[in-house]
């Protein structure tokens, strides 16, 4: 067990994980909630709307994760020094690069969001739509109180596929100097290598006690909240 | 069965929804070819004709979920708008009822209801549960509101639909062959309701392959065919005495059994 003793010694395991943990649940927030404007762009009777929700998900979707984290914290904030912290503050850089990390991870999860949100709109049959708009109900509203709440029970699924994929995904922004898991992992690699099967059972029972709950309290919820017709 | 006279008599009123130069095309198909039509306010007007006739296509045109290549549609003397606010306020006068229900899945029998009341016209959800409660005992469905559509029959569901319609306080409702989707033995709790709401005075537009109810409580017959209306009459004068082969072709049909 000394390996093990050590590594928790020297490194704040439980600490990175939790700023894991935070990335996720902002990433995850921010992610469905662009996702849903996407998605509802492209359902909209808007040409351009539909437009702009089709080439955000084919421009997003298709690039890899790392190029996203690295145009917001490389290219955006280094270069164009946009920041989202206080350049005065003590915690400048920390919460600067783990809020741009948030934002990639928003973004790049929103296109997958986005797509399960539309596939969950096809499952509400098209006469539900109707009902709403004859009893007099405009887009919004009937968006708002008719398709979506059904369209997310639909999607609940897939949602949670990219819950889970965001997740593990959160282990990119590491490469921009935000302190979590995989950040972590690297300096344990660098340091001390010869512990390297423990660092691997660490960081895998670390994100499979991570996800694998996400995944379970997603299937109950897809059966809990299906909508019966 | 009132005399001819007094059915007339009934249809006297002021014209509600008004149809002229109506024309659709689905691609190459000329679903509607000059509709002429108006409905009185107080009328009841029953729809019939073959499947593929135009006849729902008509019933959905009026509230604008079909739209039309040309002619007018005005309803309480206002043309139908284009998409936005404005058809969307006007929708909310015009009740609508569909052959597969529509009842909205993740909302309760009550829920169901108090929606449009609550969002369209602003009243306190208070104040429209228990104007839908009333609305529920009139169909006879009032134990049922607080389930979910799915644990109701058909038929149930159609009455609460109705019930839906009403709680707008439409000028008119629109039936699409509402007894259609129903197993046989709960078609006349359906039809029983619709009944009621003609003798109390309601507007109605009603496609049907209905015939009692036809015969029972519809003001005028309107027999559409291939897109066209080929025959208006009281219900009496068309069961009995079709002026046109086509009319009497269809009778023949649905009658023999």
């Amino acid at each position: 067990m000394s390996g093990f003793e050590t590594l928790f010694g020297e490194y704040n395991v439980f600490g990175a994980f939790w700023v894991t943990v935070q990335l996720t649940v902002w990433g995850a927030l921010g992610a469905l909630l662009l996702g849903t404007v996407v998605a509802v762009c492209r359902v909209s009777p808007v040409g351009v709307l539909q437009q702009f929700g089709a080439w955000f998900v084919t421009l997003v979707r298709n690039t890899p994760l790392t190029l996203i984290v690295a145009l917001c914290s490389l290219g955006i904030s280094d270069v164009m020094k946009v920041y989202l912290a206080d350049p005065d503050s003590n915690t400048f850089i920390v919460d600067n690069s783990f809020r741009w990390g948030v934002v990639a991870i928003a973004v790049y999860h929103a296109s997958f969001v986005a797509e399960a949100l539309r596939s969950g709109i096809n499952t509400v049959p098209t006469g539900q739509a109707e009902a709403a708009r004859a009893i007099g109900l405009s887009f919004g509203p009937t968006l708002r109180h008719v398709v979506l709440p059904q369209a997310f029970r639909g999607a609940i699924a897939p949602l949670g596929n990219t819950l889970i994929a965001l997740t593990k995904n959160t282990t990119v922004v590491a490469t921009v100097g935000v302190a979590e898991a995989a950040y972590m992992m690297s300096n344990m690699i660098e340091f001390n290598s010869s512990l390297l099967y423990w660092i691997f059972a660490i960081m895998a029972t670390g994100f499979v006690i991570l996800t694998l709950p996400t995944g379970l309290l997603f299937t109950w919820l897809s059966n809990r909240l299906a909508v019966h017709r | 069965m009132g005399a001819p006279e007094a059915e007339t008599q009934a249809a006297v009123g002021e014209p509600l929804v008004v149809l002229s130069g109506v024309n659709k095309h689905f691609g190459t198909l000329h679903v509607l070819q000059d509709i002429e039509m108006t409905v009185h306010k107080g009328e009841v007007v029953v729809v019939l004709g073959p499947s593929g006739s135009g006849k729902s296509t008509l019933c959905r045109a009026i509230n604008r979920l079909e739209t039309i290549g040309s002619g007018t549609i005005t309803i309480d003397g206002v043309p139908l708008p284009e998409e936005g606010r404005a058809l969307a306020r006007l929708r909310a006068d015009v009740g609508m009822v569909f052959q597969s229900f529509n009842l909205f899945a993740h909302k309760t029998v009550l829920e169901n209801i108090t929606l449009g009341p609550i969002k369209v016209r602003g009243l306190k959800p208070a104040e429209a549960s228990q104007r839908a409660m009333e609305l529920l005992e009139r169909v006879g469905v009032g134990d049922q509101a607080e389930k979910y559509p799915a644990q109701l029959s058909g038929g149930q569901q159609q009455r609460v639909a109705i019930a839906r319609a009403l709680a707008m306080d439409p000028k008119v409702i629109l039936f699409d062959e509402p007894t259609s989707a129903l197993d046989p033995e709960m078609v006349n709790e359906v039809l029983d309701v619709m009944v009621t709401l003609a003798s109390g005075g309601m507007t109605m537009i009603v496609v049907t392959h209905e015939m009692g109810f036809a015969r029972k409580a519809a003001d005028r017959v309107v027999f559409m065919s291939e897109g066209q209306i080929v025959e208006e009459n009281t219900p009496d004068e068309f069961f009995t005495n079709p002026q046109t082969d086509r009319a009497r072709d269809f009778l023949s049909k649905i009658l023999s059994h």
